[in-house]
C-alpha cells in the first residue's frame, strides 16, 4: 500500500503526484523513444498509427469523456484534417504550417458541426454530429477540384524546411513530439479552470450556468479542441499512409472512433491511448489467430464484425468503465490487498426521466 | 438607512396558461437574511429561478446592485449572475455527481478563477498561483462548513446530509455578495438543522453576505430570519417581521393552520 | 407524369423509414435506449422470410408469419439478455451497445455460408408487376406504378391503423403507454413493467422485420441492408423522437424530399438530402415536429 502524506497544495496539482508516477512514465517514455531500436519496422508502423488514433482519441475523449456532447460523426474532421494536409503540402507550404492550418480548418469545422449543440441534446445532437458525417464524406467526394473525389489524392512526405522525414523511423518521432505535445496540453487544460468547467457541463448543465460557466463559449471551445486533435490526427494519418480517399472517412470510420474511446474507458486520457492499442491491436491479434480457426470461420468476411460486435458488447455489459477501468481496479487490488471490496467501483444508475426505478 | 441589495417590482412569469407568480414585489436589504414562506406550489421557487435568469419574467423587473452599481437583472444572461455575486443552491441538489467534493467546490470559483485558453493549456506559472489561491480560498470555506472528511470523496456516495452541506460550500466559494437558498433545511434531521441555523447566521454575522432563503420549517425561520415574506398561489400575502407575519390571519389560513396551532409557535418565537 | 411517379417511390421509401423509425420511437418510449441495431434487424426479417421460402419451403403468407413472429421472439429475447443488465448506464453506452448488436448480426449472417455477401430475391406474389394509367394503346405516355411500392404504402397505412387501435383501445397498448410516461406509477398499478417492455422491443424487431420483407422486392436482400436504418434515425428526429404519428411522418417527409432531390438536383444530393433535412429541421424545431419539450425542472 502507497501512503501519499500531502504537505503542500501543489502535490494535487502537479503531474507527477508521486515517485511511482515519475517512474513509470518515465519508463514509458524511455520505451517510446527506444522504439525504433526494439521493433521492426511493421510493428513501428503500427506503433505510429497508435499514436495517430490517440491523438483523435484525445479529441473525442474531450468532447465525449469529458463534455458529454457525444458525436457520432468525428471521422469527418479526420478527413478535413487529413485533406487540409495534402493538399496544403502539395502546394509547397512546409509541414509545421500544414499542421497548423490542418488543426485550425478542423477547429473551424469544429465550431460550424457544434452549432447544433447549442439548442439541442443528447440523441438529437448526436444526429446532427451524424448528418455533418455524412455530408462531409459526400462534400469529399464531390469536390474534386480539391480532393480528387472518388479516384483518390496522393499525399507527398513529411518536408520540415528541407529535412524530409523520408523513413518510418523519422516519420515516428515526428509522430511522437506531435502526440506528447497534444496529451501534455489536454491534461493541462483538464486540471484547469477549463477543463472543469467541461466536467461541470457534462455533470449538471444547469448549475454549471449558476456557477458562471458560459455554456454557449464552453460548448464550442470543446468542439472546436476536439475537431482540432483529429484535425491534427487526420495530418499525420495523411502522411502515413500516403493515399486519401473518401470511403476512408465514412460512418464505420467514426463508428471505429467511438469504439475505441468507450472501450478505452470514457472519461480518462490513458483511456484515448487504451482503445487506439485496443483498435490497432485487434485486427492483428485476429490474423494470428486466424489460423488456429476451422477454415469457415476464418475466411469468413465477416468475422472481424463478428469479434468487434461481441468485444463491444462485452465491454458494455460487464466493464463499462472500460480498459482502464479494468486497470483501475486492478491497480486498486493490489494496492489494497487484502482489503478491496467488490462495491468500490460501483456506479450509480442514472435515468434521464426522474421517475424510473429500473 | 441600509440600502436595497436586490429589488423586485410587480414580478410576473407565466407558463402557458399558468400563472406562477402574479405581480409580486419585495426587496432585500443588505446585510439582512430575508425568507420566502408559503405552501407548495406558491411560486418560491419560480421567484428563485427568475432571479437566477433560469427564466424570463412575463412582467415585471428586478433590480441588483451589482459592483458597477444598479443594475436591471432581468437584462442579464443567465451565466453573468455568478460574477455579479449571486449564488444560488438548488432545491433537488444539482451536484456534479461523479467529481469529488473538493473539484465541486473548485468549480464554485470558476468565474474568480481567470486565464484563458492557451494559459490553461501551458499551464503557465501565473495559471498554478491562481489554482493554488483558489484552492486556498475553497479550503477557507471546507473549514467554515466543516467539510474535511469529505474532500475527496466522490459526492454520488455522500449521504444527503452531506451533500446539502457541499452544495451550501458551493455557493460560498462564488464569493456572493447575495446568497439564494432554497429549502436549507429540507431533509435534515434535528441536529443538522441546528447546525444550518448556525452556519446562516455565521454566513451574515461573519462573512456579511445578505441572504435570501425559502424554507418551511417554521422554527429555522423564526431564528434566523430579519424579514419574511409569505406567498400563496404566485401572489404575496403578507411581508414583515417573522412574527408579524406569522400571526397574519390570512397567512395562518393559507399555510400555517388555524389559530389553535398557533400556540405553540408563539411559544417558539417568544 | 414523372412527379406523380416521384411522389410515389418517395412515399414507399418514405413509409419504410417510418416503420424503422417506429421502431426507434417504441424502444426509446418504454426503455429510454436508443438502439442503433433497427436497421440490422430488419435486414434479419427479411432473410428470415428468405429462409423460410427456400430453406424451408413454405408458402409465401406463411414465411412472412413466421419471419414477423421470429424476429419478435428474438426481440423480446434480446431485451432479456442483453438489454435489461445494462438500464441505468449512460445512454451513450447502452447506444454503442445495440451498434455492437447490430454489427455481430451483420458479421453473422455473412458468415452463413448459403448467404454470404451476395444479393438475393424475395420471391413475392406481385412481384415486378405493374400498373399503367392512361396512355395511348402502345403504352406511350402512361403513368407506370410499381405494385411493390403501393403494396409497401397499404401495409404500412394498415399495421399504422392496427397500431393505433392496439394503442388506444386494447388493456396492453394502454398498459405500454403507462409504463412508458411514468414508470413507477405503472408499478405500483400493478403493471408487469419488464414484461412489457420485452414485448415492446419484440414489437420493434416485428415491425423491423415488416420493413424488411416489404422493403426485400424493392431493393434485394442482402448482408448491408441495414445502413437504410441510418437514414431512419433523421426521419424519428424530424418527427420529434417522443412520436409515434411523428415517425411516421418524419419518414415520409424524408422518403418525398430524397426522390425529389434524385431527380431534380445535382448528383450526389439524394444522398444526403435525409441528412440536410434534419439538421435544417433541428435548426428551426429543435424537438421535432410533434417532440415534447424535454426540460428538467430545478
Amino acid at each position: 500500500m502507497r501512503f501519499i502524506f500531502k504537505t503542500d497544495y501543489d502535490q494535487d496539482i502537479r503531474l507527477a503526484k508521486h515517485g511511482g508516477h515519475v517512474f513509470w512514465y518515465g519508463l514509458l517514455c524511455l520505451l517510446l523513444v527506444a522504439a525504433p531500436v526494439l521493433l521492426s519496422e511493421y510493428l513501428l508502423a503500427q506503433l505510429t498509427f497508435i499514436l495517430i488514433y490517440g491523438i483523435v482519441g484525445l479529441g473525442l475523449m474531450l468532447l465525449a469523456g469529458f463534455t458529454g456532447l457525444f458525436s457520432i460523426g468525428h471521422a469527418a474532421f479526420l478527413g478535413v484534417g487529413a485533406y487540409t494536409q495534402a493538399v496544403f503540402t502539395g502546394m509547397g507550404v512546409p509541414f509545421p504550417v500544414a499542421l497548423a492550418l490542418a488543426g485550425l480548418l478542423s477547429a473551424a469545422v469544429g465550431v460550424v458541426v457544434g452549432l447544433p449543440a447549442l439548442r439541442v441534446k443528447g440523441i438529437y445532437l448526436g444526429i446532427a454530429t451524424l448528418s455533418f458525417g455524412f455530408i462531409v464524406e459526400e462534400v469529399f467526394a464531390r469536390w474534386e477540384s480539391v480532393t480528387g473525389g472518388n479516384a483518390g489524392k496522393s499525399v507527398g512526405q513529411v518536408n520540415i524546411f528541407g529535412w524530409v522525414a523520408d523513413s518510418g523511423t523519422s516519420f515516428y518521432f515526428v509522430c511522437l513530439v506531435v502526440t506528447v505535445i497534444c496529451t501534455l496540453a489536454c491534461i493541462n487544460l483538464l486540471r484547469s479552470a477549463t477543463g472543469r468547467a467541461f466536467v461541470a457541463i457534462r455533470d449538471s448543465e444547469i448549475s454549471a450556468q449558476s456557477m458562471g460557466i458560459h455554456l454557449a463559449y464552453y460548448k464550442t471551445l470543446s468542439f472546436a479542441l476536439s475537431a482540432a486533435l483529429a484535425g491534427i490526427g487526420g495530418a499525420l494519418y495523411a502522411h502515413q499512409i500516403r493515399f486519401l480517399s473518401p470511403d476512408q472517412f465514412n460512418i464505420i470510420q467514426s463508428i471505429d472512433l467511438l469504439l475505441m474511446v468507450v472501450i478505452g474507458g470514457l472519461g480518462s486520457i490513458h483511456g484515448a491511448f487504451l482503445g487506439a492499442i485496443f483498435l490497432i491491436g485487434l485486427p492483428q491479434a485476429i490474423s494470428a489467430v486466424k489460423d488456429f480457426l476451422p477454415e469457415a470461420i476464418a475466411q469468413a468476411p465477416g468475422l472481424k464484425a463478428v469479434i468487434y460486435g461481441a468485444v463491444l458488447i462485452g465491454f458494455v455489459l460487464f466493464e463499462p468503465m472500460g480498459l482502464y477501468g479494468r486497470w483501475l481496479k486492478i491497480r486498486t487490488y493490489l494496492q489494497l490487498f487484502p482489503f478491496y471490496r467488490k462495491g468500490m467501483f460501483k456506479r450509480q444508475k442514472s435515468f434521464q426521466k426522474s421517475d424510473r426505478l429500473k | 438607512m441600509t440600502t436595497s441589495l436586490l429589488s423586485a417590482q410587480n414580478l410576473s412569469v407565466r407558463f402557458g396558461g399558468v400563472l406562477a407568480v402574479n405581480n409580486v414585489s419585495f426587496d432585500v436589504r443588505e446585510g439582512e437574511v430575508f425568507t420566502l414562506i408559503g405552501p407548495n406550489g406558491a411560486g418560491k421557487t419560480t421567484v428563485f429561478n427568475l432571479i437566477s435568469r433560469i427564466y424570463t419574467p412575463t412582467a415585471g423587473t428586478i433590480d441588483y446592485a451589482g459592483p458597477g452599481g444598479m443594475l436591471r437583472l432581468t437584462d442579464q444572461p443567465p451565466h453573468k449572475i455568478a460574477s455579479l455575486g449571486i449564488a444560488r443552491t438548488f432545491q433537488n441538489i444539482e451536484l456534479f455527481e461523479h467529481a469529488t467534493v473538493l473539484h465541486n467546490l473548485l468549480v464554485g470559483h470558476h468565474t474568480h478563477s481567470g486565464g484563458n485558453l492557451l494559459s490553461h493549456m501551458l499551464y503557465t506559472r501565473s495559471v498554478r498561483q491562481a489554482e493554488i489561491a483558489a484552492r486556498e480560498e475553497v479550503e477557507r470555506v471546507i473549514d467554515f462548513l466543516d467539510l474535511q472528511h469529505h474532500r475527496d470523496s466522490y459526492v454520488a456516495g455522500l449521504p444527503y446530509g452531506v451533500r446539502k452541506v457541499v452544495e451550501l460550500a458551493r455557493a460560498l466559494c462564488t464569493r456572493p455578495k447575495l446568497l439564494l437558498l432554497d429549502e436549507p433545511s429540507s431533509g435534515l434531521n434535528v441536529e443538522e438543522t441546528d447546525d444550518m441555523a448556525f452556519w446562516i447566521q455565521d454566513i451574515k454575522n461573519e462573512l456579511g453576505i445578505t441572504v435570501l432563503m425559502v424554507e418551511h420549517d417554521m422554527s429555522l425561520v423564526s431564528k434566523v430570519s430579519d424579514r419574511v415574506l409569505a406567498m400563496n398561489q404566485g401572489e404575496v400575502l403578507a411581508m414583515g417581521t417573522p412574527r408579524e407575519v406569522q400571526t397574519d390571519p390570512g397567512v395562518i389560513e393559507a399555510y400555517l393552520g388555524s389559530v389553535d396551532d398557533m400556540s405553540s409557535l408563539r411559544r417558539e418565537a417568544a | 407524369m414523372q412527379l406523380l411517379q416521384l411522389l410515389i417511390s418517395g412515399v414507399a421509401q418514405g413509409c419504410i423509414y417510418g416503420l424503422i423509425a417506429l421502431g426507434f420511437v417504441l424502444i426509446y418510449k418504454a426503455t429510454e435506449t436508443v438502439s442503433f441495431a433497427q436497421g440490422e434487424l430488419m435486414m434479419l426479417g427479411a432473410f428470415g422470410g428468405l429462409v423460410c421460402m427456400t430453406v424451408l419451403g413454405f408458402p409465401f403468407w406463411l414465411s412472412v408469419l413466421s419471419a414477423i413472429a421470429a424476429m419478435a421472439v428474438f426481440g423480446i429475447a434480446l431485451e432479456r439478455l442483453v438489454i435489461r443488465p445494462i438500464l441505468g448506464q449512460p445512454a451513450f453506452s447502452i447506444v454503442m451497445l445495440t451498434i455492437g448488436i447490430g454489427y455481430m448480426a451483420r458479421g453473422l449472417v455473412t458468415m452463413i455460408p448459403v448467404i454470404g455477401t451476395e444479393t438475393h430475391t424475395l420471391m413475392v406474389p406481385y412481384k415486378d408487376m405493374i400498373w399503367k394509367i392512361g396512355g395511348n394503346e402502345m403504352g406511350i405516355g402512361a403513368v407506370v406504378i410499381n405494385i411493390e411500392q403501393l403494396v409497401v404504402i397499404g401495409c404500412t397505412a394498415l399495421l399504422c391503423a392496427l397500431l393505433y387501435v392496439m394503442f388506444r383501445y386494447s388493456k396492453l397498448g394502454i398498459a405500454m403507454q403507462a409504463s412508458s410516461q411514468n414508470q413507477l406509477a405503472a408499478y405500483y398499478m400493478g403493471i408487469p413493467v419488464k414484461t412489457l417492455n420485452g414485448l415492446v422491443w419484440g414489437l420493434a424487431a416485428a415491425v423491423a422485420a415488416i420493413a424488411g420483407l416489404l422493403l426485400a422486392p424493392i431493393t434485394f436482400i442482402h448482408a448491408n441492408m441495414g445502413f437504410i436504418g441510418l437514414k431512419a434515425f433523421p426521419a424519428a428526429v424530424v418527427g420529434g423522437f417522443g412520436s409515434l404519428p411523428g415517425a411516421i411522418v418524419g419518414g415520409l417527409i424524408i422518403g418525398v424530399v430524397e426522390s425529389l432531390s434524385g431527380f431534380y438536383l445535382p448528383e450526389g444530393f439524394k444522398d444526403i438530402a435525409a441528412y440536410v433535412v434534419v439538421l435544417i429541421m433541428l435548426m428551426v424545431m429543435p424537438n421535432g415536429l410533434f417532440g415534447e419539450k424535454l426540460r428538467k425542472k430545478v
